[in-house]
């Protein structure tokens, strides 16, 4: 059994009269420890496929199994509960709150965990120092760089150790270099830690890093 | 507990916001705090008041005086067991800065009339036994660092010239509606030196027994009706309210400009607490991405707007509370025992209370409902 598994998903959203069809029949199994980079074009439906699998939104009808859990019939207190331990989200920007360091950004998730004050930090300074932030700790998001905010939210995004690391056009505010560093961070986090990372992004040479591609287009997929 | 940091962290976001919030809340928490104890004080007044004493004043009102031949015409009425009687000095101390109330009184009559004013033993034969002493509370006492012995200087303004007492006495009120910064001396002592001219402003008595109040005021009225003076009798109870109900409707004033207040105090709260919510929609899609569930989300809310009141409230009822204590603030002599009563910072918490689920509810709820999708398509 994969650790994903999308079964006949239909997704359409009501916008006023009009019906806008993203995923008419989508199909498809992701693995335990893949490495995927997600493509296509604007409104292909990327994000709509993370929030699906993040338990973010529902589909219309069709079914979706993470690590052998039913996420689209899950009540939404239980998603929530569901998502603080299986699913790790990176955004294109405004991940982290401005009024915590990146240390108590990275502790967010961990205080939904029943973890001993102690425990907390041993892993914050763990998960930043895998992202090469553990100087950074005291630092609010405002006196970091783009590129250092989102390494903050990936060491976020990791610090429970979550089933799915999913990331929505992670590099999408950053300049080439920066962006350079975050793929080669996810590589490394896949390489080493065997995290399983779907990445959406619009940069092809990018995408290479990852282990395989998905194209979207028109919310059908091609390998 | 684990997300407390996170509310300060929040509140901390727009310090001055938070402060001026707070400071509203405090300063409306203070004023309430004040005018209600206006009416609790005015009603204790009331409250305490001995059914069995009546108080007889002219009938055109209390500054006119009563002849003095009336003394053993009201002793004679039935039902009347004791009499007693009174001027108001009205003079000045000092630079007349500190205002406080003078009476002369006939000694024996009155302080056996009134048991509330307690005086020791020793003092109170002092008191009875020398024309120029003077009876003085022990509030005043304190105000003007006075001692017992010390002789004080009060101009007169209604009976001119410098009046030296010799202060031989000091007394406890056991009530606190009753004022402890009064001046009290001898009504003999006024008499001689106006070469007999005063007579008597007001008369107090004591009836046999409550019921008979109104039968007695009856007969006292029905007697002088005709006279050059005729007298207005009540109870003390009444007069002491007919004193509350001069100032209009007070207790219904007060309470409306309180809830005013208090009501304008919430809007202000509330919108502090809109703008704040508003700002945030990104950063709660953020947290409930995390898996922060949407109960807790509320509750996050829900604690930034009562820690922000409640600490205003503290503030307010707190300081209000110590204020008045310790100033031993009493309206001018108008309000004796002005106190914030444990009722009135209960009846504040509650309020504040109130304020904070007002307050907090709909950003609160907003948290709540708000839709992660919804949310982040109108951040990016
Ligand atoms: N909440 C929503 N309500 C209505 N329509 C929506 C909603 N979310 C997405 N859509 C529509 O669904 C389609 C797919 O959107 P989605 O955001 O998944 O695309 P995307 O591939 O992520 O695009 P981009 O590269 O621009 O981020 C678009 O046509 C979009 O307008
Ligand atoms: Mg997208």
């Amino acid at each position: 059994m994969a650790l994903v598994e999308v079964r006949n998903v239909h997704k359409s959203f009501q916008r006023d009269s009009q019906v806008i069809e993203v995923f008419e029949n989508l199909t498809l199994d992701i693995a335990a420890g893949s490495f995927t980079a997600l493509m296509g074009p604007s409104g292909s439906g990327k994000s709509t496929f993370l929030n699906l699998l993040a338990g973010l939104d529902r589909p219309t009808s069709g079914t979706i199994t993470v690590a052998g859990a039913a996420v689209n019939t899950m009540s939404p207190s239980a998603l929530a509960k569901w998502r603080a331990r299986h699913i790790g989200f990176v955004f294109q920007s405004y991940n982290l709150l401005p009024v915590l360091t990146a240390a108590q950004n990275v502790e967010l998730p961990l205080l939904l965990a029943p973890l001993s004050k102690k425990e907390r930090a041993e892993r914050v300074r763990i998960a930043l120092g895998v992202v090469g932030l553990e100087d950074r700790m005291v630092h609010y998001p405002r006196q970091l760089s783009g590129g250092q905010e989102q390494r903050v939210a990936i060491a976020r995004a990791i610090v429970s150790d979550p089933t799915l690391t999913l990331l929505d056009e992670p590099t999408g505010q950053l300049d080439k270099k920066s962006a350079q560093e975050v793929l080669t961070l996810l590589q490394r986090l896949n390489d080493e830690f065997h995290k399983t990372i779907i990445v959406v992004t619009h940069d092809a040479h990018a995408a290479e890093k990852a282990k395989q591609v998905l194209h979207l287009d028109k919310g059908v997929l091609a390998a | 507990m684990k997300l407390l940091p996170l509310v300060f962290a929040n509140l901390r976001r727009h310090r001055l916001r938070t402060l001026l919030t707070t400071l509203g809340v405090a300063l409306a928490m203070f004023l309430f705090a004040s005018l209600r104890s206006v009416v609790t004080t005015l009603n204790a007044g009331a409250e305490v008041a001995s059914a069995e004493r009546m108080g007889v004043q002219n009938k055109m009102a209390i500054v006119f005086p009563l002849p003095m031949s009336y003394r053993e015409r009201l002793a004679a009425v039935p039902g009347v067991v004791a009499v007693s009687w009174a001027n108001w000095f009205g003079g000045q101390y000092g630079d007349g800065k500190v205002f406080f109330a003078q009476f002369a009184v006939d000694p024996e009559s009155y302080l056996a009339m009134y048991p509330e004013v307690v005086v020791p033993p020793d003092q109170k034969e002092a008191f009875l036994h020398e024309r120029t002493a003077a009876l003085v509370g022990q509030g005043l006492m304190e105000v003007f660092g006075w001692k017992l012995g010390q002789d004080v200087t009060i101009r007169g303004t209604i009976f001119p010239g410098d009046w030296t007492f010799t202060i031989r006495a000091v007394y406890t009120p056991s009530v606190r509606a009753i004022d402890d910064r009064s001046f009290i001396f001898r009504y003999d002592y006024l008499d001689e030196r106006t070469q007999h001219r005063v007579t008597p402003g007001w008369y107090a008595l004591k009836l046999q027994d409550a019921a008979l109040a109104p039968q007695v005021a009856h007969t006292i009225d029905a007697m002088f009706e005709n006279s050059s003076a005729p007298t207005k009798t009540m109870t003390e109870k009444a007069f002491n309210q007919s004193f509350v109900t001069m100032w209009g409707n007070v207790q219904f004033l007060m309470n409306s400009i309180g809830m005013a207040v208090v009501f304008a105090i919430l809007m202000v709260t509330a919108n502090a607490m809109m703008m704040t919510a508003r700002e945030r929609t990104g950063e709660v899609a953020v947290l409930k991405t995390i898996g922060f569930t949407d109960r807790t989300l509320f509750g996050l809310v829900m604690a930034e707007a009562g820690l922000v009141t409640l600490t205003g409230a503290v503030l307010g009822l707190g300081g209000a509370k110590l204020l008045y204590a310790g100033t031993g603030f009493n309206g001018f002599g108008f309000l004796p025992g002005f106190d914030v009563t444990a009722g009135t910072v209960a009846v504040g918490l509650g309020i504040t209370l109130l304020l904070a689920v007002a307050s907090g509810a709909v950003p609160a709820l907003r948290a709540y409902r708000l839709s992660i999708v919804q949310a982040l398509r109108h951040v990016e």
